[in-house]
């Protein structure tokens, strides 16, 4: 069993937006980017791998188990960050430890602490006097003293300063590490995250754009600029996202299209960031 | 052993980790026998994703630097003559077709690049 989570035909309804036939899977000891503008319907998705959505249409397993099976079981197996503290205001550190404990046969108060030590956290104020950074230290606290398979963070390092960002990276590496545990985050903007991450799924209004091995996407593709005048229509046509400025014209180009390039543009190794914002420029257009 | 990575180079980063690692196998600054990291291990310490440390070492067995044994990790082997020999001359052909096609783009002649070429010898 190599595959630690199984994502088959996912599709959610509602009145003014659809997530539509999201399918993917994610091998035991990889990290994944899911990555959309906002709205595009990655909370959605991974709510619906936690549970917290019921999945109606389509099939989530993790590490084989499916939530139908057993509802204990399958959520014993995920850890959770979100952006938003999930922890009640009036709450202190050891009201936290207490319903965790209770909630979770695998929690380690040993771990619990070792983390809430190492990271400085106040045992003595209330999570509402506590820093954006202060309440996702706890979270991620909170979730790694358990025994988990599955690390789902949706947005989780949205406004952490660089150093927290660093610290929360060498975190998700070290929760791989082992080959046996694999970690799924969302994300707007990749910037840092991008290092780290094996595979991208990239979603645009509840639709798969793209979705393949990070390394394989950046070398799929080249960034392409140039005068916009100079473009011959046989270029024209393979180009994606094209966008037009006033001095010259960015793109993106499938790398086996190179040969069409010529000497008249200068092109680089794209960031995913780039394949993304001309991807959903030439989506936009159709 | 260090490995140092940057953005800013045209090299994918699995090309990067590979070259480097063979240039300090090469001059002998990771010698032969060495245990390398492991490619979670690496990853980790280098900051990039597993797939990418993954690549970099399956090339570096291919290409006869190291083998990786299953439970003892990746092993440097011993450099032979042949290989050390292939890589340098892949290296001189390298730089002679620079040189090339530099002369190329200039238009200058067979003859006059030669020239350069012996003075430059005999310097």
């Amino acid at each position: 069993m190599m595959e630690l989570l199984e994502v088959k035909n996912l599709s959610k309804h509602y009145k003014n937006f659809d997530l539509k036939d999201i399918s993917f899977t994610l091998p035991k000891g990889y990290i994944m980017g899911y990555v959309g503008a906002n709205g595009s319907g990655k909370t959605t998705t991974l709510n619906l791998i936690t549970g917290v959505l019921k999945c109606v249409e389509g099939d989530v397993r993790i590490d084989g188990l499916s939530r139908e099976k057993g509802e204990q079981a399958y959520k014993e197996k995920i850890g959770y960050v979100g952006d938003e503290s999930y922890f009640p205001d009036h709450f202190k550190i050891k009201h936290i430890r207490n319903v965790i404990k209770d909630f979770y046969p695998t929690f380690s108060e040993d771990k619990f602490n070792g983390f809430i030590r190492n990271w400085n956290l106040p045992e003595n104020k209330l999570i509402k006097d506590f820093s954006r950074g202060m309440k996702v230290m706890l979270m991620f606290a909170s979730v790694l003293a358990r025994d988990t398979k599955l690390l789902v963070l949706d947005e989780a390092t949205n406004g952490l300063d660089p150093v927290m960002r660093t610290e929360i990276l060498k975190l998700l590496q070290e929760y791989v590490m082992d080959g046996e545990r694999s970690v799924i985050f969302s994300t707007h903007i990749l910037s840092d995250l991008e290092q780290i991450a094996d595979y991208i799924y990239f979603i645009h209004r509840g639709r798969t754009i793209l979705y393949d091995a990070k390394d394989e996407l950046i070398e799929n593709f080249l960034l392409v600029k140039g005068e916009s005048a100079k473009i011959p229509p046989a270029l024209k046509k393979e180009l994606i996202g094209l966008e037009e400025k006033t001095y010259g014209f960015e793109a993106i180009l499938p790398s086996d299209k190179a040969e069409l390039l010529g000497n008249a543009f200068l092109f680089e190794k794209p960031t995913i960031d780039q394949i993304v914002i001309h991807y959903i420029k030439s989506r936009e257009e159709q | 052993m260090k490995i140092i990575i940057s953005n800013q180079s045209e090299l994918p980063i699995y090309a990067q980790i590979r070259e480097q690692l063979k240039e300090q196998i090469l001059n002998g600054q990771i010698p032969e026998g060495e245990t390398l990291p492991s490619i979670r291990q690496l990853a980790k310490e280098v900051g990039v994703s597993v797939i990418t440390t993954t690549r970099a070492y399956s090339e570096l067995e291919a290409e006869g630097f190291i083998a990786t044994m299953q439970g003892k990790g990746s092993v440097v082997l011993p450099t032979d003559n042949n290989l050390l020999r292939e890589q340098y001359l892949l290296r001189i052909e390298e730089g002679l077709s620079t040189a090339i096609e530099t002369a190329k783009t200039m238009g200058m002649s067979k003859d006059e690049l030669t020239d350069i070429f012996h003075n430059l010898l005999e310097t």
